[in-house]
């Protein structure tokens, strides 16, 4: 019974590996066609779903896509009635090209301005309940801030589409769903998650340390600055990075505001997309080699999101020493 | 100048807390205002074909159940082993592994579980739906574990295999019980999380407008149906998203509550 | 007549890189009290937690030399080193019982707690259960403060309480020694004083081995008393010999205060 137990938990503990191995590899598998087709340059690519004969794959690039809306950029026009009503040129063998550019420059920038945006106010919230709000006070809002943590991001997306980008929009103009506005909401959903964490991250100073520091005359911005600072440096910017991780895999919070539009954004308030929010919204009727380069997007995420979270553990949030 | 300064500093960081409560207010509201006034008690007796919520929110139990049902014990054997077990170097491996894992993008981990469940398959499924939800839980149910099991003193274990007891015995008679509460927080905790997901279940689970007990077809997921609801230009629709949106919300944050509660009326 | 005899003993932890515990020689005498006093790290406690095998709980220790226990059906010594089995082990710690510096209650109730090593051990007869809880709490002297409320979680207790609990515990098995690791070095005078009246108490039907840094403790209840240092076994005699006549420079040293 005992060896029993013993194995049943060792293996257990194994399917982690397993399991993460086979996400890994699972990925790679389903996205090998489009890793073969377009290679490196996948990431560079600024087409999805574009039409191009094979044997001159750069040129005359004809557009129509798949997506529920339909982009054309200005300089194509003159070829694209041609190229709707004659699904082109019928002596040419076209080959459908994604690149991968667009969502990938969405979901940096989308982080980008969330980090932003939350980080000065996450920092904020930290300092306050760590070190200036009464024991009580500080549990009461901390709770609070937990539970705001805590709430599905598809309420977040919602919320922020039917409230927050109207707002947004009435001071910066331009579209409702916009690049600005997904970054925005995005920035509230990972607020009290990095506040929270920061917070976790300030209260392992030990007292003594700033209690010394008070008693040579120090005001409560200095002891903060001079002290908590230095010594929780590493677990804040972990805690930080943690955070960003969160924010460049976010699918729902995005989804409603970003616009799901293949096109780079022409500036901060017009709409774009970004890697999840392709997934979410293209895997259902994707075929493929369109599928294939969703898994493509989906393994270059995973690699990302593992690079940062790796970061920020192994390098700032080391449990042990 | 320095005690401005300071002032100015503590100001700022105060304000910085408003904001963070303004949103949750915000929010609460939002959900509350819209989510009440389209919230009716037929909801929950029809189904989504009848412009109900029933089927979606009973599926959607049934999926984070099952899950659960998957990932706690795998979990918690996982955690016993990292805490109980193992040593060195393979325990540190799949400690962080098991990390990331935790913070991998949950749409990521629906795209794995579409690739080794639904395409075998030929379909989506509540079985898929379920497995994406485990895969979710899995690494939050051992990082529970490990953490509330590393905090069972020493002498505890010593104590009962001093008595005789086989360390599978003391394990489970004596170290979960002694981290009980602290393991039953982490577990209702990481139910609220997973019961809240959207991005696994869009297409592995998919949803149904149908009360379904077959898993292996296309289920009914409460998450899935509000961004569909939410995207649909009919304003009966839209309302019908915040009534679920608001059911949602009271079931995560209720949940969460309760094992906050616990832990403070036992810890 | 020794219950345990240890014969060229030595202890190596899994990361020391030397040994802890070096050619240690001892009896452990039937129904009397042995004290093994020193310095903290001296190898004491190391050595009271080799004599069931407490250090198997953790990889790579490394036991050399003999130590020798009672079989008490035939009379003869056996080897407790050459213990490999799972069930052996269960039934080499149901013979020699511990007790812990902190009090280690269970997280269930008073009844549960004393009953956990007896339910483990097969019994399952409710009525034996009784009777051998209520013997066992009797003779810890206990059982008048908590019979009203035996289905109460014994965390409740007092630390004293919870102490004489875990005697209770290990008591209620009926084991052959009872190894005591500074047991009341975690509580007040008051308690400690009523321990040690219960470990005397004890000695009646069972042998005791106690670690303690307390020399008074040492003097007021043990019978024999070994003198270590630096895992070495200096001296080992009578406990009125040892603290009024010491033949070593180093246990008259510690014994007078002049280093420990």
């Amino acid at each position: 019974m005992e060896k029993l137990f013993k194995t049943v938990s060792f293996m257990s503990a194994t399917l982690v590996m397993i399991l993460l191995a086979s996400i890994f590899i699972s990925l790679f598998n389903s996205a090998k066609p489009a890793i073969e087709e377009f290679g490196f340059g996948f990431i560079a690519g600024k087409e999805w779903g574009v039409e191009v004969p094979i044997e001159n794959p750069v040129s005359t690039v004809v557009a129509t896509t798949a997506e529920k809306k339909v982009e054309v950029k200005p300089a194509e026009n003159d070829n694209s009635l041609e190229s709707m009503l004659g699904g082109g040129n019928d002596d040419i063998p076209m080959r459908t090209i994604f690149g991968g550019f667009i969502p990938i420059v969405g979901t940096l920038l989308s982080t980008l301005i969330a980090m932003a945006f939350a980080l000065p106010i996450a920092m904020g919230i930290a300092v306050f309940l760590a070190e200036i709000a009464p024991k009580q006070i500080s549990n009461v809002v901390g709770i609070a801030i937990e539970l705001l943590a805590a709430i599905p991001s598809i309420i977040f997306g919602m919320w922020g589409l039917f409230y927050f980008a109207p707002i947004v929009q009435s001071f910066v103009g331009g579209y409702q769903v916009s690049l600005l506005t997904a970054g925005l909401v995005l920035g509230v959903m990972i607020l009290p998650f990095m506040a929270a964490i920061t917070r976790d991250s300030m209260r392992t100073t030990p007292d003594v340390l700033k209690e010394s520091a008070y008693a040579l005359g120090a005001t409560k911005f200095e002891v903060i600055k001079d002290i908590i600072f230095p010594y929780s440096k590493a677990g804040i910017i972990g805690s930080v990075i943690l955070a960003l991780g969160r924010a460049l895999g976010e699918t729902m919070a995005v989804a409603f505001l970003i616009g799901s539009v293949f096109s780079l954004p022409s500036s901060i308030n017009s709409p774009t997309v970004s890697i999840p929010v392709a997934m979410a919204n293209s895997f259902g009727e994707a075929t493929g080699m369109k599928t294939s380069a969703l898994f493509y997007l989906a393994f270059l995420l995973f690699i990302i999101s593992f690079a940062v979270i790796s970061i920020a553990k192994f390098y700032f949030l080391r449990k042990d020493k | 100048m320095r005690l401005l300064l300071n002032k100015i500093v503590l100001l700022l960081s105060t304000v910085s807390a408003l904001i963070g409560l303004a949103f949750l207010a915000w929010i609460l509201f939002t959900l509350v205002g819209k989510g009440l006034s389209s919230l009716h008690f037929s909801l929950f007796l029809n189904d989504l074909i009848d412009g109900g919520l029933r089927n979606l929110i009973v599926g959607q139990f049934i999926m984070a159940g099952i899950a659960s049902l998957i990932g706690i014990p795998l979990g918690m054997m996982a955690g016993i082993y990292l805490q109980e077990y193992g040593s060195g170097r393979y325990v540190r491996l799949i400690r962080d592994l098991s990390d990331i894992m935790m913070s991998a993008p949950s749409i990521v981990i629906g795209a794995f579980v579409y690739a080794i469940v639904v395409v075998p398959m030929h379909g989506t499924s509540g079985i898929a739906g379920s497995i994406a939800l485990s895969i979710m839980m899995i690494p939050i149910v051992i990082n529970t574990t490990d953490n509330m099991l590393s905090l069972v003193p020493r002498e505890l274990r010593e104590a009962g295999i001093a008595l005789g007891a086989s360390k599978y015995r003391v394990i489970l008679d004596i170290i979960i019980k002694a981290a009980k509460v602290g393991i039953m927080t982490g577990l209702l905790l990481s139910f609220a999380r997973i019961i809240g997901e959207t991005a696994p279940l869009l297409f592995t689970s998919e949803t149904s407008n149908y009360f379904s007990v077959d898993l292996t077809e296309a289920y009914p997921s409460l998450t899935v149906s509000i961004y569909a609801l939410a995207n649909d230009p009919t304003s009966s629709s839209r309302d019908l998203a915040w009534a679920a949106s608001f059911i949602l919300t009271m079931m995560v944050l209720m949940i969460n509550l309760l094992g906050r509660y616990i832990t403070r009326k036992k810890g | 007549m020794p219950i345990m005899s240890i014969e060229d003993f030595s202890f190596t932890y899994a990361s020391a890189p030397a040994r802890s515990l070096s050619n240690i020689n001892l009896p452990i005498q039937k129904n009397c009290i042995t004290s093994l006093i020193g310095p903290s790290g001296c190898g004491k406690s190391t050595l009271l937690r080799s004599l069931n095998r407490m250090h198997d709980l953790y990889p790579n220790n490394e036991y050399e030399g003999k130590l020798m226990l009672l079989n008490q059906e035939n009379n003869e010594m056996e080897n407790i080193l050459d213990i490999k089995r799972e069930n052996e082990f269960i039934e080499l710690r149901q013979r020699v019982g511990m007790i812990f510096q902190k009090p280690t209650p269970f997280p269930m109730s008073i009844f549960d707690n004393v009953a956990y090593g007896l339910r483990i051990s097969g019994i399952k007869n409710k009525t034996e259960l009784k009777d051998r809880v209520e013997d066992a709490l009797k003779g810890s002297a206990l059982f008048g403060e908590v019979s009203d409320r035996m289905n109460k979680s014994a965390m409740g207790l007092s630390g004293g309480q919870q102490q004489r609990l875990c005697i209770a515990r290990a008591v209620a098995l009926k084991p052959e020694l009872l190894l005591f690791d500074e047991p009341t070095s975690a509580l007040d005078p008051i308690s400690t004083a009523a321990i040690e009246e219960l470990i005397v108490e004890l000695k009646k039907d069972i042998s005791i081995a106690i670690v303690t840094h307390n020399m008074q403790q040492a003097s007021r209840i043990s019978d024999y008393t070994a003198f270590m240092y630096l895992g070495d076994l200096v001296e080992y005699g009578e406990t009125e010999q040892i603290f009024l006549n010491p033949r070593e420079k180093k246990t008259e040293d510690y014994i007078t205060g002049r280093f420990g």
